[in-house]
Formats: structure tokens, C-alpha cells, sequence
């Protein structure tokens, strides 16, 4: 075995024993101050509920990625931009500072009814937008420091040679800004399923994993509302690891060697 | 200004805008750097010889007095120049080709094939010591190597005048030694016009033609010095008798225009 498959090995082996360890964990828990069910469902109490029910959680697990990645995309394209203003402008900078700032506090249950109101019945637009409310913040932040804090020698370097304030964005702001961005992004993706999440158990429309979260709520099945959560923790380590996946690719090159 | 200089500064003056109003920091800076010649600026911390790379640069423009390279006033920057700093720049995501070849992505009209310009930039690596180096990545190179990559990158599309700007300022003792000789076989070899903006006086004698000394904020040209020494340049040369009075002399000009000449007996106070 070469180093580089035992380090794949690794890569994979590690995290998942320690989720298997987690899980053992958990399950020793509620055997050990001995919860019924309806406290604290074990993992053991959950592969019912998954088999029973696998099918709604393909149904109800893909309309929750699918609206969270819908949600991620506008905020990768509303945050990078609105970075990239903050970024070049610090007029733009002092001016929307604050009411991002302000925007970001707010809490997001509370927006919930007042998009629900504002785009009634339009139930994918309300969830989408609000995984896109929730997430966008740290991506802006992240692209306007990354830019504010180029070295001028950088920009210099091509400015000498006549190049246009777009090819200096172009050729070394961007991607020098990009490991700061998919740190962004890292945050960003878990945010998101919290929005998306909070539209689909706050405002019941029949859709999504937190529908399925209420529905075992109301039929007080615990370990169905346990399952959920499982699924939704999955469903982040899911596409947690597809934007390390992308870091790899586009920003593989802010990696150090391990020593 | 005489038909063969390349760089010529014109009573050049410059004020930087400050709440406490304008800070003036150049004042009616005059000369001129001859086609393939070499001219070194030296002067104290904070007298404006980063302003002065800025103004040739076309990055700045003088608020009196003119910049003329090759026979036309400065208004913008132009691809005629290439430029090097303390920092090397490097762009991690790029392979050491990749980085070098930078500048042809932004010059056009050069008429290189991609084939051509990698040909360029290999020959460029192999005269500082680098082949083989190609396709490492700048943060698998140590600081000399990177600052080597950098002056590759700085003529790899032939510009008529080069600016130094401190490139070896943060390099230890004997890899800046070694830097020197690759810098003056450069020189000689591209036949580049140089400007080089320093701190070390041994480094403005052993690549220069000529030493400018700056004085102090607002700066005008306070000593000129010819270096007595010819196309074949060896670290050795630093230690001869006329090469070491001239450093002194240097060294007292500078001390001048830090205000610190007051005597003989404070010289070693001063240093």
C-alpha cells in the first residue's frame, strides 16, 4: 500500500469510527439512565423508524438538499458580489456594513411569517430564500476582507503593465481570495439547512424533512423526530464534504504539506 | 535631457494629501539613467524612494516636473517596464512557469507562441539558477529562489527599464551576495535599463553605474557618485581600497542626510 492510498484510508476510516464510536456512545446513554423512548431515542429505537418510513425520507430528504442548494447557489452569487463591492468601495464598505450587520441579527424564526405573508403558497421561493437570508453573511464578509486585504504590491505588479482593475480582480484577487471563501462556505452550507429547516417546521406546507420532524411530533412517534435529525445531520456532513471536495480542486493550492 | 537616456526625471516633486495637509516628499528630483545603464537610489527611511519607483512606474503621477522614459512623458502606466519588490509576489496558485509567464497574459503584441514564451521563461530560470524548478509551486521554494523567480518574471516580457524596488532587502547576508552576481549578470546579459531603490550601500556599489544619495523628506538629489568599477564585477571588488572609500563616502553622505553629521566624534554614535 502506497502513502497516498493509507492516507485516503485514513481520510475515510477516521471519521467514520468516530461517528460509530458517537453512536455506541448515545446508545449506552439511554440504556445506562435507562430514557424511554419518548426522552431520548437511541439509535437502536431509529433503524424502525428508518425502515418504516425510508421512503419519505428520500422524498422529504431530497426537497430539503435540493431548496438548501438552490438557497447556498444565490448566496454564493449575492455574498461574493456584494463582498466584491465592499471589497473595492469603502464608501460602499461603511454604507452597507451596518445593515448587514443589522440584517444578520435579526432572528431568522422571527422573518419566517413575514416572508410566509409576503409569498403566500409560493413554498419553494419561501424556503430557498430564506436558506439564501440565513447564509449569505460570512461569504460577503469573507470575499470583502480577502479583497480589502490585498498587499498592494499584488495589484501593483499588474497595474504597472497596464492591466485594468478587472484583470487585477480577475487574474489574483479572486483566487487569492478563495480559501478564504470556502472557509465562508464551510459555514455557510450548515446555516443554510438551518433555514431551510426553520421555513419547513415553522410554516407546514407539506414538504421537506422538517414536515416530516412535525409530522412525528404531532403523532408523538419520538424516534421518527429523532430519525429526522439524523437525517438532517447527514444530509450536512453530505454536502459539507462536497464543498471540501470543491476547496480541493480551486483553492488545494493554500494546503501545507503535513510535517 | 541627452538623446540615449531611457529614464530622465525632470525637477520632479510630489506631495502626498494628509489630514494635516499635503506631505511633500519629493522636491525637484533631477536625473537621468542612460540606455542599459544602472543607477542606484539610496537615501534615509521615509525619504521617498518608493515614491520615486511609483512616478516611473506611471503608477503615480508628479504633481510637478516630468517623467520621460524612452523620449515620452509618463501619463500611464506602460508594458515597457517590469518591477520587482522586497516581497517577491509570487502567486501560490500558480506553478514557477506559470508565475514568470504572468505578464506576457497582460503585454499583448509580444507575438510569442505559448510554446515560444515557455522557451523564454525556461531560459530566464536557467540564467538565475532555476531549471528544474518549472512546475514547483512558489511555497516549495525558499526565499532566494522566489526572489530569483520574481526578477524572471519582472523581464520576461523584455521591458526596456527595469525597477528594483529593495528585491533583496529580506534575504539573509550571503543569499543576497549570491542574488547580486545573478542581478548584474542580468543586467549585463538583457541589457535592461535598471533603477534599484535600496538600503544597502554595498549593493548600490556593486550593481550600479552611478549611486544617487537622497536627502531627507521633502527629498532632492544630495550626492551623485560614478562607480569605478567595469562590466566584470566579483564580490572582491567591494574590498578594494577605492571601492571602500567610496562606501565610506557614501555612508557619510548618508549620515548627512539624516542630520547626523555633526562631527567626527559622533560617527560612532551613529552607527
Amino acid at each position: 500500500m502506497n502513502p497516498q492510498q493509507s492516507r485516503l484510508i485514513r481520510q475515510i476510516l477516521v471519521p467514520l469510527v468516530s461517528i460509530v464510536v458517537f453512536l455506541i456512545l448515545w446508545e449506552l446513554l439511554v440504556w445506562w439512565r435507562d430514557w424511554p423512548n419518548y426522552k431520548m431515542a437511541s439509535p437502536s429505537d431509529l433503524t424502525g423508524a428508518f425502515s418504516k418510513y425510508w421512503k419519505l425520507f428520500l422524498l422529504y430528504g431530497w426537497q430539503t438538499l435540493w431548496r438548501t442548494v438552490l438557497g447556498l447557489v444565490i448566496s454564493i452569487l449575492v455574498g461574493t458580489l456584494l463582498g466584491m463591492i465592499m471589497g473595492f468601495s469603502k464608501v460602499a464598505r461603511d454604507a452597507l456594513y451596518p445593515l448587514l450587520v443589522g440584517f444578520n441579527a435579526v432572528p431568522k424564526a422571527t422573518v419566517v411569517p413575514v416572508i410566509a405573508l409576503l409569498f403566500i403558497g409560493a413554498d419553494n421561493t419561501n424556503t430557498v430564500l430564506m436558506a439564501f437570508m440565513i447564509s449569505f453573511f460570512p461569504i460577503a464578509v469573507s470575499v470583502s476582507v480577502g479583497l480589502n486585504t490585498l498587499e498592494t504590491e499584488y495589484r501593483d505588479i499588474l497595474r504597472a503593465l497596464g492591466a485594468s482593475r478587472f484583470t487585477v480582480f480577475w487574474k489574483i484577487a479572486l483566487p487569492k481570495t478563495l480559501p478564504e471563501f470556502f472557509g465562508a462556505l464551510k459555514v455557510a452550507v450548515t446555516l443554510a439547512f438551518i433555514g431551510t429547516n426553520l421555513v419547513e417546521i415553522i410554516e407546514p406546507h407539506g414538504m421537506g424533512l422538517g414536515h416530516l420532524f412535525d409530522s412525528g411530533k404531532i403523532n408523538a412517534d419520538y424516534p421518527l423526530m429523532f430519525a429526522v435529525l439524523l437525517a438532517l445531520a447527514f444530509l450536512g456532513i453530505l454536502l459539507f464534504y462536497a464543498v471540501v471536495v470543491l476547496e480541493k480542486i480551486f483553492a488545494g493550492w493554500a494546503e501545507r504539506p503535513e510535517t | 535631457m541627452s538623446d540615449q537616456s531611457v529614464i530622465a526625471l525632470e525637477n520632479v516633486s510630489h506631495a502626498y494629501p494628509t489630514d494635516a495637509g499635503p506631505l511633500p516628499v519629493l522636491d525637484g528630483v533631477s536625473f537621468e539613467i542612460a540606455q542599459s545603464g544602472f543607477t542606484a537610489v539610496v537615501g534615509p527611511s521615509g525619504c521617498g524612494k518608493s515614491t520615486l519607483t511609483k512616478l516611473v512606474a506611471g503608477l503615480l503621477k508628479p504633481d510637478a516636473g516630468r517623467v520621460i522614459l524612452d523620449g515620452k512623458p509618463v501619463v500611464s502606466p506602460r508594458p515597457t517596464v517590469g518591477m520587482a519588490f522586497q516581497n517577491p509576489v509570487l502567486l501560490e496558485w500558480r506553478s514557477i512557469l506559470r508565475n514568470v509567464l504572468l505578464p506576457l497574459e497582460i503585454v499583448h503584441g509580444h507575438g510569442l507562441s505559448r510554446r515560444e514564451a515557455e522557451d523564454r521563461a525556461a531560459g530566464l530560470l536557467d540564467l538565475v539558477g532555476l531549471a528544474g524548478f518549472e512546475d514547483k509551486r512558489p511555497s516549495e521554494l525558499s526565499g532566494g529562489m522566489r526572489q530569483r523567480a520574481s526578477l524572471c518574471r519582472a523581464l520576461i516580457h523584455q521591458p526596456s527599464v527595469l525597477i528594483l524596488d529593495e528585491p533583496f532587502g529580506a534575504l539573509d547576508a550571503f543569499t543576497r551576495e549570491d542574488l547580486w552576481q545573478i542581478m548584474f549578470k542580468l543586467r549585463i546579459e538583457q541589457g535592461v535599463t535598471c533603477m534599484l531603490i535600496t538600503h544597502d550601500l554595498r549593493e548600490s556599489v556593486f550593481l550600479a553605474d552611478e549611486v544617487l544619495v537622497l536627502s531627507d523628506r521633502p527629498a532632492q538629489v544630495q550626492h551623485r557618485m560614478t562607480v569605478p568599477l567595469g562590466r566584470e564585477r566579483e564580490i572582491e571588488d567591494l574590498y578594494r581600497p577605492e571601492i571602500v572609500e567610496n562606501l565610506a563616502e557614501l555612508r557619510r553622505q548618508i549620515q548627512i542626510a539624516q542630520g547626523r553629521d555633526r562631527g567626527e566624534d559622533q560617527q560612532g554614535e551613529a552607527a
